[in-house]
């Protein structure tokens, strides 16, 4: 059976999961993150130490790239929304280069926000 | 395009009875989500340091613990509705019921546990 993968079914697809993504994984994380800051530097070195420490912070590095590629790509895809949820858009050229935009938006937040953190501070 | 009673065609509700509410509140959220989550990754990029005594000081301050706590709300109701789309998809009969009930328990819980450490941490903080 030949399948064929639209750009813009891509995308839609992707949204879900990274929003999904995020609902679930993002949710936990943050709340952990928020709940060791209050109950004191015991609570919040381990927290450190799990995902920045242990492995030279493998941990943090996977879930951090994950998480805030899926913020950035779920925000682009987000204001497409608002894009055709106004009635803009729906021309297929137009609204195939605006799901190739979302991509390339949140790939180049991604790698700018992690230059920064990394080197450029 | 005339279905339904006057009275129904009033009250906009279709048949659903849920109206476009589900749909709208996801947009508001959203539209919230945009403005406070690119202020919440731009400033954990621009803290000088990611130690306890740090993190601890910034988020002590009203102006962070007040943007924070609004960022929990805005967020988890519109996880909670994209979630709830998700479940209605893929989820039928009882598994349906089960899940979206967990599914509240799972936001409320989660806020809850987000929303007490925000505050804990701003009136526990020490003053500027």
């Amino acid at each position: 059976m030949h399948v064929r993968w639209p750009i813009t079914m891509m995308v839609s697809i992707i949204h879900r999961i990274t929003g999904d993504g995020m609902a679930l994984v993002g949710t936990l994380l943050l709340v952990w993150w928020l709940a060791a800051l209050a109950a004191g530097p015991a609570n919040y070195e381990g927290f450190q130490w799990l995902f920045a420490t242990w492995q030279h912070g493998v941990l943090g590095y996977v879930v951090g790239v994950g998480l805030t590629f899926s913020l950035f790509q779920h925000i682009a895809s987000g204001i497409r929304h608002f894009v055709m949820d106004a009635g803009a858009g729906y021309e297929l050229k137009g609204n195939r280069a605006m799901a190739w935009m979302t991509l390339i938006g949140s790939s180049t937040a991604t790698i700018l926000f992690w230059a920064y953190l990394l080197g450029g501070k | 395009m005339r279905g339904g009673t006057e009275l129904g065609r009033v009250r906009g509700l279709g048949s659903a009875k849920e109206g476009a509410h589900h749909w709208w509140n996801q947009r508001v959220t959203a539209a919230g989500n945009l403005v406070l989550m690119l202020w919440f990754i731009l400033s954990i990029a621009r803290l000088p340091a990611y130690d306890y005594a740090t993190v601890h000081a910034w988020m002590a301050s009203a102006w962070v613990a007040i943007p924070m706590a609004l960022l929990i709300v805005s967020v988890f109701w519109h996880f909670r509705l994209g979630l709830q789309v998700l479940i209605e998809d893929y989820c039928h009969h009882e598994a349906r019921i089960v899940s979206l009930l967990l599914l509240n328990f799972f936001t409320l819980a989660t806020a809850a546990i987000a929303i007490f450490s925000i505050l804990k941490i701003a009136f526990s903080g020490t003053p500027a």
